[in-house]
């Protein structure tokens, strides 16, 4: 029977939950590397087992897991992430150029094929690869020194490269989003970049519509449709079915079209989730209410799914790395909140259930559907 | 032989439960010496006390010893003979911050 293992990153360290296919009963291990900001951890679509985990601390620095068992143990791997070539500079809040300074890791994401091959995503703006099960790293420095790179700022996170996203059709395309920049494809590789900005509208910048500049919050992809893209930026989710070249608007009935995270049901690539969270200012959902909202055609109509999860006196919030879908028959749908709750629906979305609620705040969540 | 103190975060990521005792085998005792040859022991701790491409000093841990702060020496600077005798050991500690 086919299992789950949740991989959950909290500010105070790694949680892994897991359950068989029925998805009722959890069994939690962890805190794993407890203290420490585990940003995110993911496991290899090639290798199950293999996990790999971004553990951070404002005392230490970056310090890089690695596990070989599906996350029983864990031992360290490189941690060196040098910027290749000229540093340069981008833009600060105060309008000065600044250095590009490393200072972690937000986003792992293992290839498709190769286990001891990962990308990771920095704060400040960069793109890594190790292609040793992280041994070492090695900048992919096209995308930093992108001529619009000067131009880049960050947003109130940081300016991190938070979403990596590889296309499976085609082994050169990839996409990663950074805020405050915005979207980037590669089609070589990661040889060169172009920005997929193009209908994307932030009135927060003195250009609405400029190439750069959007802080695009979340990319995410159906594997048999590569290229549509869903986005939830600062403000409006959109999509694109022309793999980023446009973007139109899919907010539609949203009660308000500001949040983080955007997953795709796992076997239907036009049903999709988001939580919307009332205002960039609030960072909580709206009215107290926690509501996952579920579009089944792919934008534009949303429907409310709150079967479980609390109606009243709830002021949490989502980030952008913590939600997931499994595989499984009936896809499960999972997230967690800055309250340190973790969500699981077994039927795409209907009803919740909570898993634990009381951890520490939630960064991150993945999960893996296992044989 | 050195005597170092670790913090418990850096503790676990050595894998430790005590101080670490080092033997220099000839190598200045120097606080750069002391943490090289920490940093050989224990890979796990590479960039966690210095930056890994730097070399410098994390900002929010310091470095004590005989009393003293050495967290602004020069890294090259000898450290006291009663540390590299042993009797007294190397601190690295976590600075007070985050409430």
């Amino acid at each position: 029977m086919s299992s789950v293992r949740v991989l959950v990153g909290t500010r105070k360290g790694a949680f892994i939950m897991t359950s068989d296919g029925k998805r009722e009963r959890w069994d939690v291990s962890g805190p794993h590397f407890p203290g420490w900001e585990i940003y995110h951890l993911k496991g290899s679509p090639a290798d199950p087992n293999r996990l790999y985990a971004s553990q951070s601390s404002g005392w230490f620095g970056q310090v890089m897991q690695r596990s070989d068992n599906g996350g029983a143990t864990w031992d360290t791997i490189g941690n060196a992430f040098a910027y290749e070539g000229d540093v340069g500079s981008h833009l600060f809040y105060d309008g000065t150029q600044r250095p590009w300074e490393f200072k972690r890791i937000w986003h792992l994401e293992p290839s498709l094929h190769d286990p001891d091959t990962v990308y990771a995503g920095a704060e400040d703006a960069a793109l890594f690869r190790s292609t040793d099960g992280g041994a070492t790293w090695a900048e992919m420095p096209a995308l930093r020194q992108h001529p619009t790179g000067p131009s880049w700022s960050p947003g109130a996170g940081g300016m991190c490269l938070h979403t990596i996203v590889l296309d499976p059709s085609r082994p050169k395309r990839m996409y990663v989003a950074i805020s405050a920049a915005g979207a980037f494809r590669s089609d070589d590789g990661g040889e060169s970049w172009t920005p997929i900005n193009q209908g994307l509208h932030s009135e927060q910048i003195p250009d609405p519509s400029a190439e750069v500049g959007h802080c695009v919050h979340r990319i995410a992809m159906h594997p048999s449709q590569p290229d549509t893209l869903f986005m939830q930026k600062h403000w409006d989710v959109m999509r694109t079915d022309d793999a980023g070249d446009r973007w139109r608007e899919v907010s539609g009935n949203l009660p308000t079209d500001f949040g983080f995270p955007i997953d795709v049901h796992a076997h239907e690539p036009e049903t999709i989730y988001v939580v919307p969270i009332t205002s960039d200012s609030h960072h909580f959902v709206p009215d107290g209410k926690l509501r996952v909202y579920r579009s089944r055609s792919g934008g534009m109509e949303w429907e409310p799914l709150t079967k479980g999860l609390p109606q009243k006196d709830c002021y949490v919030n989502v980030l952008r790395d913590a939600m997931a879908v499994d595989r499984l028959d009936t896809c499960g749908v999972y997230f967690g909140t800055t309250g340190g709750q973790v969500y699981a629906s077994a039927d795409a979305g209907d009803s919740w259930n909570v898993i634990v609620r009381d951890l520490p705040a939630v960064l991150s969540v993945e999960v893996q559907t296992l044989a | 032989m050195i005597r170092i103190v670790l913090p418990a975060h850096l503790k676990a990521l050595a894998r430790v439960t005590s101080e670490v005792r080092l033997d220099l085998d000839g190598a200045a005792v120097t606080q750069r010496g002391v943490i090289d040859a920490l940093e050989s022991q224990f890979p796990a701790l590479r960039g966690t006390i210095r930056d890994a491409l730097t070399d410098r000093r994390r900002p929010l841990l310091r470095f004590y010893a005989c009393g003293e702060d050495l967290s602004h020496e020069a890294p090259d600077t000898p450290l006291p003979d009663d540390v590299a005798s042993g009797r007294e050991p190397y601190l690295i500690v976590g600075a007070m911050a985050g409430g």
